[in-house]
C-alpha cells in the first residue's frame, strides 16, 4: 500500500481547565473512507480544526501526502494544499449564485475581468459530474440543504482536493438524500479522494466507511478496519463501556385520550418558506404513552408540533385537549397554560439562550410558579429547583450560574428537558431529542421519557432515526408529504414496513396481521 | 489558586478606569475633588444617566434608540407649554409639566416601539427617524424659542437638594436602583434578558415578545420625559437645542459598562459606571483646559477600546 495521504501525530491541546487532545494520532490512506468516531467532548471537533487550520496544535504534526504541515496555516493556505472541510453549517454565501459561491476568490478572469462565461461553463459541468441538475446562476439560498452540501463537495472538488473532511453530512437529510450522499462519495473515492467522515449514526459507518479511528476523552483509542467491526464494537469502543440501547424500553397500558386533533390543514406558505403543507391530519394521543411521529425530513411532523404548541398557525382544524374543543392556540403561552410542553427542534437557535446561566434556562417558563405576587423571582425557591433537576437528570456542570453554551450538547438536551419537566406538563412534545448528542446521553434521554410516560404525560416524540423510534415509542404516527400514512404499534412494527409508509404512502411487504397499519383517510 | 488577570479586568475594569482617572485628574488638578465640582459632575451625569438606565434596557433586547435627546427637547418643551397655558399665577405648574413631559415620553415611545414590533422596521432606522421628528417637533411647539420664566417650586427639580443631595442626582439614584430590582429580582427582567438572547426561544417559552421589546421603548421614553423635565428645570429654560447629542453619550455609557448590542448582556450597575466614566472624563478633560475638539477626540477612542478590548477579552475562551 502507498503512503497514507494524512498522518496525524502525536497532537495536543489544551484549553483553559479541559485537556482536549492528548496525544492523538490518525492515519487515512489514500482513496479511502475513514470514520472518526467518539462521543461528543471526545476531541472530534478540536482534531478537524486543526487539521482545517482553525486552531494551532499545542504539540504534535500532521502529514499531508509526504509534507508536514506548517501548524501556523490559514484555512485558506489548508484548502490551497487539497485538505478541503466541509462543515455542519455551510460556508456558502447565501445572496450569491452558485457559479460564484464555487469560485469565491479564484474566479477566472480574463484581460483582467471576471470571465462569466467560462465560470458558469465550468460551473455546470462540475455540477453535472456530482448529478446535481441546478442552474449554476442561481442563488445559494434557494437550494435545498442537500443541494447546498453537493455546492460544498463541488467547491472541494474545483480546489482539486486530495482530502475531503465532513462533519456530520447527513444530520439534515432525509433517507433519500442520504442514498445520494453515499453514492457521490464513492464516486470520490473512485477518483481517489479521501474522506474523513464523522457521524453519529454507525449503520452509516458500515455502509460506506473503510476504516475507523476511534478517540475518547482527547485520546486515541484504536482504529481498524470497518468490515472487522460490528456496531456493537464501535459503540463500546466509543463509550469505554457496554451500553444497552436500541432494546424495547416499555410497554406500558396507555390512559386515557388526552389531546385530539381533527381535520389539522394547511395552507402552501405563499412567502415560500420551507413549511411542508399539511392534510387533513388527524390522531389521538393518550395519557402514559409515548407517540412516535415518523417520517422522512419534510413529511411534517415538526410542522405539526409546531401547530399543536401554537407557534405557527393553521388554517383548518380542530384540537381537543381533555375532550374540551380549542382552536387551535395562537401562543405558545397558551399552549403551556393548557399543560402542553415543547423541546424544539434546533437546540441552539429553538431551544437555549447559549450565553446565559443553566439556571435561567431552565426556569424561565416556571417563573411564574417561583415569583412573590408573580413579580419578584423567588430565587432560593428557583436554585432548588434547578438542584432537583440536576440531580434527578444527572446534569453535568461546574455550577448552575455557568452559560448553558459551555456545557456539551447532551446536557443542553438534558436542560431543555428539565425546563419542560418543571412545567409538569400533560402533553410533552420533544423534537429529534437526541440530534448530535453522544451514545451514552441518548441512552439517558430515552430512559427520561419512558420515566415521563409511566408518570401519566403523553409523550410525543418526533425522531428521523427509526430505530430509536421503534425502542421508544408505544405507537408511531407515520408521515408522508403532510398526510399520515399509518398509525402502527412499535411492537409489532417492522423497519421494512414502516419504511415503506414513510418513503410510498403504504405498505408494499407482506406483513403478519397484526402489523397491519391502519390507515387513516 | 491563580486569578484570571483578563477576566477579572473584563468584570472590574471599566470600575478600575474610573478610579484611575479620577486618581489622575485630582493630582493634575486639586479642584477636580472639590465638592462643587463633584456635585456639577454628578448633576449633568444624572440627567443622561437617568435615560441609559432606560437604554438598558432597550439595548439588551438588541434594540437601540437614537431619538432620545431629541424626546428629551421635546418632552421638557410640552411640559413647559402645557404648564405656561395654566397661567404665570398658577402655583403647580411642576406637576402639570412633570406629568406631562412623562407622558409625552411614554406616548412617543410607544409608537416607536409599536413601528418595531408592528411595522418590523428595524430600531436603528425607527428611532433615527424619531430623532429628526422629536427635534422638529419640538421647534414647532414654540417656533424654535426657549420657553423660561419657571417659578421657583419648578427650578427645585433641577437646582434643590435632598439633604445636600442635588435632586436630579437623588431621582437617578431612585431610577437606577428601581432598575436594577427590576432587572435582577423581577420576571419582567428575566423576560427582557431571554427576548434579546433569542426571541425565538423566548416565543417557544410563552413569552410575549411584541409586548416585552414594545415596553422597553415605552421605559426609555418615559425616562428621556423624565430627563426633559430635570432638564428644563436645571437651566431655568426649555430649549429646543437641549439634549443634543445625548443619545450617544447615553449608548456610549450602556456600551462601556459591558452590554452588547446584540441583546442578552450588560446590565444596570455597568451602565452606571460607564455614565459616572463620561462624565469624569467630560468634567476632567475641562478641568486641564483639554480643548472642546479633543474632549470628543479622547471620549470616542475610549469608547472604542472598551468594546475592543471586551471583544478581545470574549474572543479569548
Amino acid at each position: 500500500m502507498s503512503a497514507p495521504v494524512l498522518e496525524v501525530r502525536n497532537v495536543h491541546k489544551q484549553f483553559p481547565g479541559v485537556k482536549a487532545l492528548d496525544g492523538v494520532q490518525l492515519k487515512v490512506e489514500r482513496g479511502e473512507v475513514h470514520a472518526l468516531l467518539g462521543e461528543n467532548g471526545a476531541g472530534k471537533s478540536t482534531l478537524l480544526k486543526i487539521l482545517s487550520g482553525a486552531q494551532v496544535p499545542d504539540q504534535g504534526e500532521c502529514i499531508l501526502d509526504g509534507l508536514t504541515l506548517d501548524p501556523a496555516d490559514t484555512p485558506l493556505a489548508r484548502q490551497r494544499l487539497g485538505l478541503v472541510t466541509i462543515y455542519q453549517e455551510f460556508n456558502l454565501l447565501p445572496f450569491m449564485s452558485v457559479a460564484e459561491n464555487l469560485y469565491l476568490g479564484r474566479e477566472p478572469t480574463r484581460h483582467g475581468v471576471i470571465d462569466w462565461k467560462r465560470m458558469r461553463e465550468d460551473a455546470r459541468a462540475v455540477l453535472l459530474g456530482l448529478g446535481l441538475h441546478v442552474d449554476p446562476q442561481l442563488e445559494v439560498r434557494w437550494l435545498s440543504v442537500a443541494q447546498q452540501q453537493m455546492v460544498e463537495i463541488a467547491r472541494a472538488m474545483t480546489q482539486s482536493a486530495k482530502l475531503i473532511i465532513m462533519d456530520e453530512p447527513t444530520a439534515a437529510l432525509s433517507s433519500r438524500e442520504v442514498d445520494v450522499l453515499h453514492e457521490v462519495i464513492r464516486n470520490l473515492k473512485a477518483r481517489g479522494i479521501s474522506l474523513i467522515y464523522v457521524t453519529h449514526r454507525l449503520q452509516e459507518v458500515k455502509q460506506i466507511c473503510d476504516s475507523f479511528t476511534v478517540l475518547r476523552d482527547g485520546r486515541y483509542v484504536t482504529c481498524g478496519a470497518v468490515s472487522g467491526a460490528e456496531v456493537g464494537d464501535l459503540v463500546r469502543l466509543m463509550v469505554g463501556r457496554d451500553v444497552e440501547f436500541l432494546k424495547r424500553l416499555r410497554s406500558g397500558p396507555a390512559g386515557n385520550t388526552v389531546m385530539s386533533v381533527k381535520g389539522i390543514g394547511t395552507d402552501r406558505d405563499p412567502l415560500g418558506r420551507h413549511a411542508t403543507p399539511l392534510h387533513d391530519v388527524s390522531l389521538d394521543v393518550r395519557a402514559g404513552e409515548v407517540l412516535g411521529f415518523g417520517g422522512l425530513v419534510g413529511a411534517g411532523r415538526t410542522e405539526l408540533a409546531r401547530i399543536l404548541f401554537g407557534a405557527d398557525r393553521c388554517e383548518r382544524g380542530v384540537l381537543y385537549l381533555n375532550g374540551r374543543e380549542l382552536k387551535p392556540l395562537q401562543h405558545p403561552a397558551e399552549a403551556i397554560e393548557a399543560g402542553l410542553a415543547l423541546v424544539p427542534e434546533d437546540r441552539k437557535q429553538q431551544g437555549c439562550f447559549l450565553e446565559q446561566s443553566v439556571s435561567r434556562n431552565l426556569t424561565l417558563p416556571s417563573l411564574k410558579r417561583l415569583a412573590f405576587w408573580r413579580v419578584f423571582v423567588n430565587e432560593r425557591r428557583e436554585s432548588e429547583l434547578v438542584e432537583h433537576y440536576r440531580q434527578a437528570l444527572g446534569i453535568k456542570m461546574a455550577h448552575p450560574q455557568v452559560a448553558i453554551g459551555t456545557l456539551s450538547g447532551g446536557n443542553q438536551q438534558k436542560v431543555l428537558l428539565a425546563r419542560c419537566m418543571a412545567l409538569e406538563p400533560e402533553v410533552l412534545i420533544v423534537d429529534e431529542p437526541t440530534r448530535g448528542i453522544d451514545v451514552g446521553a441518548k441512552a439517558e434521554v430515552h430512559q427520561l421519557l419512558c420515566d415521563m410516560a409511566a408518570h401519566g404525560a403523553a409523550v410525543i416524540v418526533i425522531s428521523s432515526e427509526l430505530p430509536e423510534l421503534m425502542a421508544l415509542c408505544d405507537r408511531i404516527v407515520v408521515f408522508r408529504e403532510g398526510r399520515v400514512t399509518g398509525v402502527v404499534q412499535a411492537a409489532d412494527a417492522s423497519e421494512a414496513a414502516l419504511m415503506d409508509l414513510m418513503a410510498v404512502g403504504h405498505s408494499v411487504m407482506p406483513q403478519a396481521a397484526s402489523a397491519q397499519p391502519v390507515f387513516l383517510g | 489558586m491563580r486569578i484570571d488577570v483578563i477576566a477579572w479586568l473584563r468584570r472590574y475594569g471599566t470600575t478600575l478606569f474610573l478610579a484611575l482617572l479620577i486618581v489622575f485628574f485630582t493630582s493634575q488638578n486639586a479642584r477636580f475633588i472639590s465638592p462643587r465640582n463633584l456635585t456639577n459632575i454628578l448633576t449633568e451625569g444624572s440627567i443622561y444617566g437617568i435615560i441609559a438606565v432606560g437604554m438598558t434596557f432597550v439595548i439588551l433586547t438588541a434594540g437601540v434608540d437614537l431619538a432620545v435627546g431629541s424626546l428629551l427637547a421635546f418632552a421638557g418643551m410640552a411640559g413647559a407649554t402645557v404648564a405656561g397655558l395654566f397661567g404665570a399665577d398658577f402655583t403647580m405648574s411642576w406637576i402639570v409639566a412633570l406629568c406631562s413631559a412623562i407622558f409625552v415620553g411614554a406616548a412617543a415611545g410607544y409608537l416607536q416601539g409599536k413601528a418595531v414590533t408592528w411595522l418590523r422596521i428595524p430600531p436603528f432606522i425607527v428611532t433615527l427617524g424619531g430623532m429628526t421628528i422629536w427635534r422638529g417637533a419640538t421647534l414647532i411647539l414654540h417656533d424654535g424659542a426657549p420657553i423660561s420664566g419657571f417659578d421657583s417650586a419648578y427650578r427645585w427639580w433641577g437646582t434643590g437638594t435632598i439633604l445636600h443631595v442635588p435632586v436630579p442626582v437623588a431621582l437617578f439614584v431612585i431610577v437606577a436602583a428601581l432598575g436594577y430590582i427590576v432587572q435582577r429580582y423581577t420576571r419582567y427582567g428575566r423576560h427582557v434578558y431571554a427576548v434579546g438572547g433569542n426571541p425565538e426561544a423566548a416565543r417557544l417559552n410563552g413569552l410575549n415578545v411584541t409586548a416585552i421589546v414594545t415596553s422597553v421603548y415605552v421605559i426609555v421614553g418615559v425616562l428621556s420625559g423624565l430627563a426633559g423635565f430635570l432638564q428644563s428645570a436645571r437651566l431655568g429654560a426649555a430649549e429646543a437645542t437641549a439634549g443634543s447629542g445625548y443619545e450617544l453619550r447615553v449608548i456610549a455609557s450602556v456600551v462601556i459598562g459591558g452590554a452588547s448590542l446584540s441583546g442578552g448582556r450588560g446590565g444596570i450597575g455597568g451602565t452606571i459606571i460607564g455614565a459616572l466614566l463620561i462624565g469624569v472624563l467630560t468634567n476632567g478633560l475641562v478641568i486641564m483646559h483639554v480643548s472642546s475638539y479633543w474632549q470628543q477626540v479622547v471620549i470616542g477612542l475610549i469608547i472604542v477600546a472598551a468594546v475592543a478590548f471586551d471583544t478581545f477579552a470574549k474572543a479569548r475562551r
